[in-house]
Order: C-alpha cells, then structure tokens, then sequence
C-alpha cells in the first residue's frame, strides 16, 4: 500500500462522511497531512492525542481524523485546551485556530498560553481572512488589501503572530507556508516534542475569498506567491532590513527551554501537601 | 466542658460552597477574581493541589469556563465560581456545555446590576439570566441557597445532578448568603451520596457517544480512555457528528428537554409550610426566604394565617408545589430583590386560582421580615 493511503487509513475517520467542507484547492487540507505525518512520525497513540480546534474553516479539521477531538466555541480552544491538559497532562493536545480565532477573538488566550507557556502545540492557519464567513478582513489582512469589509482597502494593520508568540513567552515558535510542505512537516514534529507552549503559524491562501478580492488569481498562483515572498530564517538574518520588506521569514523563530506550567504545578502540589502555605 | 464536634463549623457561605464542591469530589477549578465570589477561588487554590486537583487562574471568566469544560471532558468534576459581569461572560460557554452535554458546576454569586453595578451588596437579578442567559432553546438547572448548611449541601447537589444529567448547573447564592457565617454541622465522610458520571459498558467500536437512550442520557467516555469521539457546539448526530437534517435535529433537541423533565422529580427542591388553607403564602427564594420564614412566624402569631413556599430549584420551575399553593392559598407574595422575575412564573403559572402579589426592592439591601409582614398585612 502506498504510504499516504496507509496514513489515510489509519488516521481519517472511517464513519465520518466525507467530502469535506474546504473549497477545492485550499491550503487546509496541506495542513492536515503535514499533522498527520508529523505525528505518524513520532509514533503517538491516537488515544493520547487530543484535537481542539476553534471556528471557521480550520475549525471542522478535528472532525475527520481519529483522535479525541473536540471542536470548541470562537477563539476559546486554548481554553478548553488548557482545561484537557491539566486535568491529564499525559495527553498530547493539539489546538488548531484560523488566524481570527488565534489574534482577534482569542488574541487575549493565545497571549496567556503563551505566557504560562502551557504546554499546548498551537497551530495557526493564516490565510489573512474570515473565509467561512465569506471574505471580511482579519487581524491579519495586510494594510492596503481588499476584503468584502474593506472594499475601499483595509487601514489597519495587521498582527504578525509568530513574532507576538515569541514576545509572550512561548517555548517554541515556528513559521511555515502550505507550498513548503516537507518543512512544514518537520515544524511540526519539532513543536509536538518540544515541551511547553509550542507555536506553528501555517501561511496559507484562500483562493476562494481573499485571492479573488485581490486578484491575485488561484491556488496555484497563490502558492507560488508564498514560494516568491517566504526566506528562511537563516537568509533572512543575511538580509537588509529593506530587502525583507514585503518577505517573511520561515522555519523556527524561536526554541528555547522555559519552565512548563504542568511541571510547575506539580511542585506547588508537593508544597501543598506540606502546608507550606502558611510559612510563606 | 462540652466535646467539640469535629464537624460543627462556623463557615461562610463561599466558604461552604468549595467544602461542599470538595467533598463533592470536584478536582478542577478555573476562575477570574471577582467580589463577591473570590473566597471560593481562593479557598480552591490552597486546597485543590493537596488533593492532587488543579487550580488556576485564568485570564477572563470566558476561559475560565472553557478551561472547566475541557477538563470535565477530560474526565474532572470541575466547577468556575462568578459574580454578575462574569457570569454574561460565561454565556456562551455556558451554551457549549448544555450542547455537548458537558458535566459541570457555575457558582454565580448575585450582586446588584446591570453591568458593574453594586460589587458589594445583594441583588437577585440574575434569576432569568441564568435560565436564558445562552442563546437557543435550551434546558437549564438552577439552584438557589438560602442559608450556609445549602450552601453546602447545594454544591454537593449541583455536582451530582450535573454528573447524572450531563448538564451545566448553576448555583445561585446572593451576597448576603456568600458572606454570612453560620454554625454548620457538616455531614461524616461517606454519610453524603456521591453521584458519577455513567461511563460507556460497551467497547469503543460500539460505543455512540450521543445515543438517545431511556433516560435521554447517554454514557459518558472520557478523552484519553481509548473512546475517541467528536465533542461540537454545533448541533449534532448521535455519533457526535455535525448534522443538517431536520430528522436528527429535532430528535437531539427534543431529548435535551427530556433528559431534565423526564426527570423532574430528582430535580425538585424547596420547602414548604402551612401553605393549605392559607390566607396569603410567601413564595420566595435565596436570601429573602430568610426574611419571609420569620415574617411568615410573625404573621401567625399575629392570627394571619401565612403559608410558606420556598424554591431551592429554581430552574426548571417547580410547578407542582407553585400551583398547589395558588390552588389552596387566597393570596401569594412573591417578594425579590429585582422588578419581577419569578413573580412572572407565577403569574404563568397561575390559572385565575388565586391572587399574585409583589414586592421588589432593588436598593441593593435585603427585603427584611418587617416590609414582608407590612405587606401581608396590607394584603390580607
């Protein structure tokens, strides 16, 4: 059996009724292989895996694999994600957000799991837009683009996420784009092993709302602009600031070891039982 | 000298909530300070790691609610504690929970309102909040203390319907009863009925986590024990998968309902006395019904013949005790400290049997036994 059906066998639930929702040529579903290979790669038992995610197209990607998943309410599945791990941090849980549901209605979440560095793996679909709901912008549309809200242009300006995790503290940070597939693999492999809170921002399009707002053609030419604007990290660092001004950098931002939440907590339970609180 | 009783206490009531949650069997708390429910997070947070359970706090009452349902789902008995502007925080949580069946417990101590209102003094405004305070159509459980032992015994209760109903439930209190201290006798070790949750018996390729069952609850598989399953907000099949047909909907939302009204009788709470026969019977709740037990004394040493009714379950409403006491009672007196809320009910409830009379105070100060008797008086 070739290796893609073994992994499709093994990991997409056999009774969940497919097509899926994503529009033909999306970037999700480069997403959801790269999960499933990133953890067929490590070896995980499914039951150990929890899946949350949040709303919006990302949101229905938990549906259709084979783990304990759990499709929560807009921008609070670090929150339920919270609740999981530290009720049985032997899981290993895995959040899914859109690029709304991480930095607007749940920035202030994604902000605090970070700086408890929980020891959660975020996984941001960026695509610039709200596409579910049919192309208004986001916190992360960049100043100047159209959406079905800012059809005169948007005049904010947009977030840069994996930047604001590594300013709130999170252990790991990572950036990939859905045309680098096979680093986006191993992103995501590096942030599941990587203890405490872990971040991997998926630069992806949406052909179907914001690319069409923006002529900025199909799938393929979409692609082809991550391929033309992502540097590595390491060529970035050779780069003048200038010649990084309409380029982001891809690859791993940041891998530091900080206190884990989970861990810290366990000591504050051994100083529970021996009442140290009155002493203090 | 008399030996002391190793389980007589002087408790608060906050106090009583998170003894009554503990002994419960409660593991998780998540909550966001706010007057006047703090007490119980702070009580949590001391004693929750000695018992190997979690605490913590979280950045808002939107996550803390989040955070108590996933660890529910991750097979914790998990509560949040809140006042007023966090409780229209937890809302929409609130609904995720009723949706996906999620065992766990909300303590919402009222204060004066709307918005922030009066931080420190009681109200009992939130009386309708709790029972359609979440958007849609949906079963609600709500309870209501009116002295420390209830505060108690209630959390205890609010935990064990939760577990066998797979619902959210809300404890209300109020000010007065969240701060006042009592003597409590608090029940032995295992003299208390501790309920689970109903696990799967069944291996997980036959396991339908959505079942409509008998009881209208299905079992309950928690994450990580071998039962992988989809939990959504979104309205659901009985496999837990997102569905648009009318003819799994309709029977989802239907059992919602009936898995609480099939079950009235579990559910059912209060208090009654001389209500047949009456002249006038106090129907009332939470820390009023203090007030009204000793204005309703009064009354009948005075030769007034006053009825009691008091409603520890205040959601769903308790019908059958409500309309006994419209049939039997020439009059009712539906005293509470907001404009009208469940002096509404009643009126619903009541068929031309009677007469509904109310009285509301909205000062941020207690209805005292005095202004209840004036207005026994005034009605009889």
């Amino acid at each position: 059996m070739q290796e893609v059906t073994k992994l499709i066998h093994k990991y997409l639930r056999h009774d969940k009724k497919f097509p899926h929702v994503w529009c033909p040529g999306c970037g999700i579903g480069i997403m959801l292989g790269a999960l499933v290979r990133a953890i067929d790669r490590i070896g995980y038992e499914k039951d150990e895996i929890v899946l949350v995610s949040g709303i919006g197209c990302s949101g229905r990607l938990p549906v259709y694999v084979d783990f304990n998943t759990l499709h929560t309410t807009h921008g609070r599945a670090l929150t339920f994600a919270t609740g999981v791990k530290l009720a049985k941090p032997h899981l290993k849980v895995i959040v899914v957000m859109g690029d709304g549901d991480a930095v607007a209605i749940g920035g202030n979440h994604f902000i605090h799991a970070a700086r408890r560095n929980i020891d959660l793996t975020a996984i941001i679909l960026n695509n610039s837009v709200y596409g579910m709901t049919g192309g208004q912008y986001s916190p992360t549309t960049p100043y100047g683009m159209r959406s079905t809200t800012t059809m005169y242009t948007n005049i904010e300006h947009a977030f840069k996420i994996s930047e604001l995790a590594v300013t709130a503290g999170a252990s790991f940070v990572g950036r990939g784009t859905v045309y680098h597939a096979v680093m986006l693999d191993g992103l995501m492999e590096k942030a599941f092993l990587k203890q405490g809170f872990s971040v991997v921002e998926v630069i992806a399009h949406c052909h179907t709302q914001y690319g069409k707002l923006n002529r900025m053609g199909g799938p393929v030419e979409m692609l082809q602009w991550q391929r033309d604007h992502a540097v590595t990290v390491e060529a970035a660092a050779r780069m003048a600031p200038e010649e990084m001004q309409d380029k982001f950098p891809i690859g791993v931002l940041v891998d530091r070891d900080l206190p884990v939440y989970t861990e810290e907590y366990d000591r504050i339970r051994q100083r529970a039982k021996l009442g140290e609180e009155k002493s203090a | 000298m008399r030996k002391r009783n190793p389980n007589e206490m002087l408790l608060q009531g906050n106090e009583a909530v998170a003894e009554g949650a503990l002994r419960a069997g409660c593991r998780f708390f998540a909550g966001y300070p706010i007057t006047p429910a703090t007490e119980i997070a702070e009580i949590m947070s001391v004693r929750l790691p000695r018992l190997d359970g979690t605490f913590i706090q979280m950045e808002d009452e939107i996550a803390s609610l989040g955070a108590v349902i996933g660890a529910s789902l991750a097979g914790c008995k998990a509560m949040t504690a809140t006042s007023g502007p966090g409780f229209s925080l937890m809302q929409e949580n609130l609904g995720f929970a009723i949706i996906a069946e999620v065992p766990c417990v909300l303590v919402n101590v009222m204060r004066g309102g709307p918005s922030t209102g009066l931080p420190t003094f009681p109200a009992q405004g939130d009386v309708m909040q709790a029972r359609w305070g979440t958007h849609g159509d949906h079963p609600s459980i709500v309870l209501c203390a009116s002295t420390v032992k209830e505060c108690f015994d209630l959390a205890i209760k609010a935990f064990n319907l939760s577990e066998r109903f797979r619902n959210p439930v809300v404890l209300l209190l109020d000010e007065v009863v969240a701060h006042m201290r009592e003597k409590v006798v608090l029940p032995a070790e295992g003299e208390v009925e501790i309920v689970d949750r109903v696990k799967p018996k069944v291996p997980p390729e036959w396991y339908i986590p959505y079942e409509d069952t008998p009881s209208g609850v299905p079992a309950m598989a928690n994450f990580g024990e071998g039962y992988r399953y989809h939990v959504t907000g979104l309205t659901h099949d009985i496999r837990g998968f997102p569905t648009s047909r009318p003819d799994e909907i309709g029977p989802f939302n239907a059992r919602l309902f009936r898995k609480v009204s099939q079950h009235f009788r579990e559910i059912e709470m209060g208090e009654m006395d001389f209500v047949d026969e009456a002249d006038i019977t106090v129907i009332t709740y939470g820390c009023v019904a203090r007030s009204a037990k000793r204005a309703v004394r009064d009354a009948r040493e005075m030769g007034i013949k006053a009825g009691f009714l008091k409603l520890t379950t205040i959601w769903p409403f308790m019908r059958g005790p409500v309309d006994r006491a419209l049939k039997t009672s020439k009059a009712v007196l539906v005293p509470e400290m907001n404009m009208g809320q469940i002096s509404r009910e009643v009126k619903r409830v009541n068929q031309a049997y009677s007469h509904v009379h109310t009285l509301n105070k909205v000062d941020g100060t207690i209805i005292t036994p005095e202004e209840i008797l004036g207005r026994i008086r005034e009605v009889v």
